[in-house]
C-alpha cells in the first residue's frame, strides 16, 4: 500500500527522463506550488507536476505567460509554500523582472530553465546552452543568483532539492539552467530514502519585531516569515530598510541593502560552489565544461588517455557563483584550458577572467541542430592545442 | 482626550500623512475601503493581505495600511495575488492598484483572473492616465484627450473596464466614482462577502498628472465633471458613446463557484483517491 509519506518520495530506482526527474526531485524537496506555462522542452517538468502536485496537497496552477507564472511563485513562496516555475529561453526573458523582483525582496523560489537553441523562438525544440549570461545577468541592476547545472536526469533529482535547499537557506532565486539534452534524457535515476534526503527550510523570525529584510551580518540571512501571521509586512522590490519602508532617495540605504543581498552570495560561495574535478594534478591540458557538453569530455578524456594524454576537467554543477578557485588551480597546472560550450562563447570569457595569463583559454563552440559537441571534435582541439606546446 | 479618525486603527500612522497630491482620489478610495471594514464589524486587518503594483494607486495599501502587503512589479499584482491566494486560501486577499498598472501593462492578468474566477477582490483606481510618471496617455484615457504623450489629441480610444472583467467571466463587477462614496462602499461590503474573482473600478480624480492638462486643475473640478457625466446603469440604455458618459452601478453580481474551492475540490478528490487504492 501506499502511504502519504511514500507519494511524497518515491523511494528506488527509477527510468526516468531528465524533466520528470527535475519535477520528483521538487516535491520531493518539499515543492508545494509550481505555475508554469507551456513551452518545449521543459513541459513535462509541467505536465508531471500537474498531476503530481495534487496527490501531496500541492498547488498546481497553470498562469497565462512566464511573467504571471514567477508572479504566482513569488507570492506562493511568501505564503509559505516551496515553489518553482519551469520554461526554456523565451519563457525566461519574460521571467527576469520578477526574478530581480525575488532577488531584491529575498524571496526563495526555484526557476527552471531548460536550454534550446536561440535567440527568439529560434530552433524550439533543439538544445543549446546560450543562456548562461542570461542566467546571471537577466535582470537588471546588480544583484547575485545562484545557478546548478544538472548533466544527467539523476543530477536533475538531486540538484533540484539542492536548489530548493539553497534558496530556502540564502532567500534567493536559484535557477536550475539545464538543457533540452538533459531534459529529455531517459536514464537510471536512484531516489534515496526520506531520512537520506536534506531538507532544508527557512528560519523563521523569533518575535514579531525581529527584521526580516537586514539587521544580520553580512554573510548571514534574515528571517522570513509568510503573509498571513501577523507580521504586518512590508514586502517591496523598491530599495527599502531592514523593516520593509521604501527608501527611494536614500544612497546608504540602497547601498546596505544591495551590497548585503550580494554579498550573501559571495562571501557564502565556497559552501555554494560544487564541481566535480578530474585529474587536475598531473593535467597536460585543461577543459572546464557543464550539462550536455561535459558528457561529450568524459569520453574525449577517455580517448586522450588512451593516447597518453591526461586531461585536466573541472565540471560545473554551480555556473554562478562561479568557481573561480577551482579554475585559477587549473590554469595554474596546464597551458592550455578548452571551454566546450553549445553557443558562440559565453563561460569561455568568465574562464579567461579568472585564468588570467595563466592559461591560454579557448572556446569550442558549437550552435544549432542541437548537435551536441563530440567527443572527437573534443579531441581533436586537445591536440591541436598540445601539438602548438610542442612547436 | 480628542476621538481619533475611525481609519486610523487600520492604518500605519507613523507613515502618515501620505505622500498623494492634495485633492488626489487615493484618500478618497482608502477611506471608503476602510469605511466598509468598518461597517462591516473589522477591528484590524489581520484577516487581509494587500497586494498592488507600480503607481500612485499602489501606494494606497503599501505602506499606508497596516497590515501585511506585497507592493509588486508593475502590472503583476494580480499575479502575484493568485499565487498568494493559492497558497494561503484562508485570507482575504485585496488588490488595490491603477488603471495603467491593472489594465494597461496588467491587463492579460487582469482578464484571465477573471476568467479563471479566482478569490481576489481588485479595486482599480481609474485615474485616467500614467499619475506618478507624469501624465502620459493610458488605455483608459478617453477620445481626444491632451496627455504630455498626447500632444495632440488621443486617437484612440478607452477600454470598458466593467464590461471587459464582466465577459472575462468575474463573479461580482461594479463602477463608482470618487463622488459616489456611500455606493462605493455598498458595493465593497458586497464584494468583500463574496467569493471568486470581483472587481471594483473606482473613477477618481489625478488634478496633478491629468486635470491640469483638461482644464481641470484641481480634484473639485475633476470631481464636478464625474458627476456631471455619471449616469446609473438603469439609466443609460440611450447613452451614446460620443456622450463621454461614465455609467456607474453593478454590472454583475454572480455566485459561480471561485477558482479555489474548484481546485481545493480537485485536491480532495485525488487525495481521496490515492487512500483508496
Ligand atoms: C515595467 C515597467 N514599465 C514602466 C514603469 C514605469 N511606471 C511606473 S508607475 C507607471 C504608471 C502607473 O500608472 P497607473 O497604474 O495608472 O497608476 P497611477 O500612478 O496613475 O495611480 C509606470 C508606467 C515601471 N515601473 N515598470
Ligand atoms: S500624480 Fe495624480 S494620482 Fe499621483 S498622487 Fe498626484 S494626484 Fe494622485
Amino acid at each position: 500500500m501506499i502511504n502519504k509519506q511514500d507519494k511524497q518520495v518515491l523511494s528506488g530506482t527509477h527510468f526516468w527522463q531528465g524533466d520528470i526527474a527535475c519535477a520528483e526531485g521538487a516535491i520531493a524537496a518539499g515543492c508545494r506550488f509550481f505555475a508554469g506555462y507551456p513551452i518545449t522542452p521543459a513541459s513535462e517538468i509541467t505536465e508531471h507536476m500537474a498531476k503530481r502536485l495534487p496527490e501531496v496537497g500541492g498547488i498546481y496552477v497553470q498562469m497565462e505567460d512566464e511573467i504571471a507564472s514567477i508572479s504566482a511563485v513569488i507570492g506562493a513562496s511568501w505564503g509559505g509554500l516551496k515553489a518553482m516555475t519551469a520554461t526554456s529561453g523565451p519563457g525566461f526573458s519574460l521571467m527576469q523582472e520578477n526574478i530581480g523582483y525575488a532577488c531584491m525582496t529575498e524571496t526563495p523560489c526555484v526557476i527552471v530553465d531548460i536550454q534550446r537553441v536561440g535567440p527568439s523562438t529560434g530552433q524550439a525544440t533543439k538544445a543549446a546552452q546560450g543562456d548562461v549570461m542570461q542566467a546571471r545577468w537577466g535582470t537588471h541592476g546588480d544583484h547575485e543568483v545562484i545557478v546548478l547545472s544538472p548533466n544527467s536526469p539523476q543530477e536533475m533529482f538531486d540538484l533540484t532539492i539542492r536548489a530548493f535547499n539553497l534558496s530556502e537557506l540564502y532567500r534567493v532565486p536559484v535557477i536550475i539552467l539545464a538543457d533540452e539534452i538533459i531534459g529529455h534524457m531517459w536514464e537510471k535515476v536512484h531516489v534515496p530514502p526520506p531520512e537520506k534526503i536534506e531538507i532544508y527550510n527557512r528560519k523563521k523570525p523569533s518575535s514579531f519585531s525581529e527584521p526580516v529584510f537586514g539587521g544580520v551580518g553580512e554573510t548571514e540571512i534574515p528571517p522570513m516569515p509568510r503573509i498571513g501571521d501577523g507580521y504586518n509586512l512590508l514586502i517591496t522590490g523598491s530599495t527599502h530598510d531592514k523593516y520593509g519602508y521604501r527608501k527611494t532617495v536614500d544612497p546608504e540605504v540602497h547601498r546596505k541593502l544591495v551590497t548585503r543581498i550580494v554579498n550573501k552570495i559571495r562571501k557564502n560561495a565556497e559552501k555554494i560552489i560544487d564541481v566535480e574535478i578530474q585529474n587536475i594534478e598531473n593535467a597536460d591540458i585543461g577543459i572546464v565544461s557543464f550539462g550536455c557538453t561535459s558528457r561529450s569530455v568524459y569520453d574525449a578524456i577517455e580517448l586522450a588517455g588512451r593516447e597518453g594524454i591526461t586531461v585536466g576537467h573541472v565540471r560545473l554543477r554551480t555556473i554562478w557563483p562561479f568557481p573561480e578557485k577551482i579554475v585559477r588551480k587549473l590554469a595554474e597546472k596546464v597551458n592550455f584550458i578548452l571551454v566546450p560550450e553549445m553557443n558562440l562563447g559565453q563561460l569561455v570569457y568568465e574562464v579567461e577572467r579568472v585564468a588570467g595569463c595563466e592559461a591560454h583559454v579557448k572556446a569550442i563552440s558549437k550552435i544549432g541542430g542541437g548537435e551536441m559537441i563530440t567527443p572527437e571534435e573534443i579531441l581533436s582541439e586537445i591536440k591541436r592545442f598540445l601539438r602548438r606546446r610542442a612547436v | 482626550m480628542t476621538n481619533k479618525h475611525f481609519a486610523l486603527k487600520f492604518l500605519r500612522e507613523e507613515v502618515l500623512p501620505t505622500a498623494f497630491c492634495p485633492g488626489c482620489g487615493n484618500g478618497i478610495v482608502i477611506n471608503c475601503f476602510l469605511k466598509a471594514l468598518e461597517e462591516t464589524g473589522s477591528r484590524d486587518l489581520s484577516n487581509f493581505a494587500f497586494v498592488s503594483g507600480i503607481g500612485c494607486a499602489a501606494w494606497c495599501v503599501s505602506p499606508y495600511f497596516r497590515s501585511d502587503s506585497l507592493h509588486t512589479t508593475h502590472g503583476r499584482p494580480i499575479a502575484f495575488a493568485s499565487g498568494l491566494k493559492l497558497a494561503r486560501p484562508e485570507l482575504n486577499v485585496v488588490v488595490i492598484s491603477g488603471d495603467g498598472d491593472l489594465v494597461g501593462i496588467g491587463g492579460n492578468h487582469l482578464i484571465h483572473a477573471a476568467r479563471r474566477n479566482i478569490d481576489l477582490f481588485v479595486i482599480c483606481i481609474n485615474n485616467l492616465n500614467y499619475g506618478m510618471t507624469g501624465g502620459q496617455v493610458g488605455p483608459t484615457t478617453l477620445h481626444g484627450v491632451t496627455t504630455t504623450t498626447t500632444p495632440y489629441g488621443n486617437p484612440e480610444y478607452p477600454f470598458d473596464l466593467v464590461r471587459l472583467v464582466e465577459s472575462a467571466g468575474a463573479n461580482f463587477v461594479a463602477r463608482w466614482t470618487t463622488v459616489h462614496v456611500r455606493q462605493l462602499i455598498r458595493s465593497i461590503k458586497k464584494a468583500l462577502k463574496k467569493e471568486g474573482f470581483r472587481f471594483i473600478e473606482v473613477v477618481s480624480q489625478c488634478p496633478t498628472a491629468f486635470g491640469r492638462r483638461i482644464g481641470k486643475p484641481t480634484g473639485i473640478d475633476l470631481m464636478k465633471w464625474f458627476q456631471k457625466q455619471s449616469i446609473h446603469i438603469n439609466q443609460a440604455q440611450n447613452v451614446k458613446e460620443t456622450e463621454d458618459k461614465i455609467i456607474v452601478g453593478e454590472f454583475a453580481d454572480r455566485d459561480r463557484p471561485g477558482f479555489i474551492s474548484n481546485i481545493y475540490k480537485i485536491i480532495r478528490l485525488v487525495r481521496e483517491n490515492n487512500d483508496k487504492n
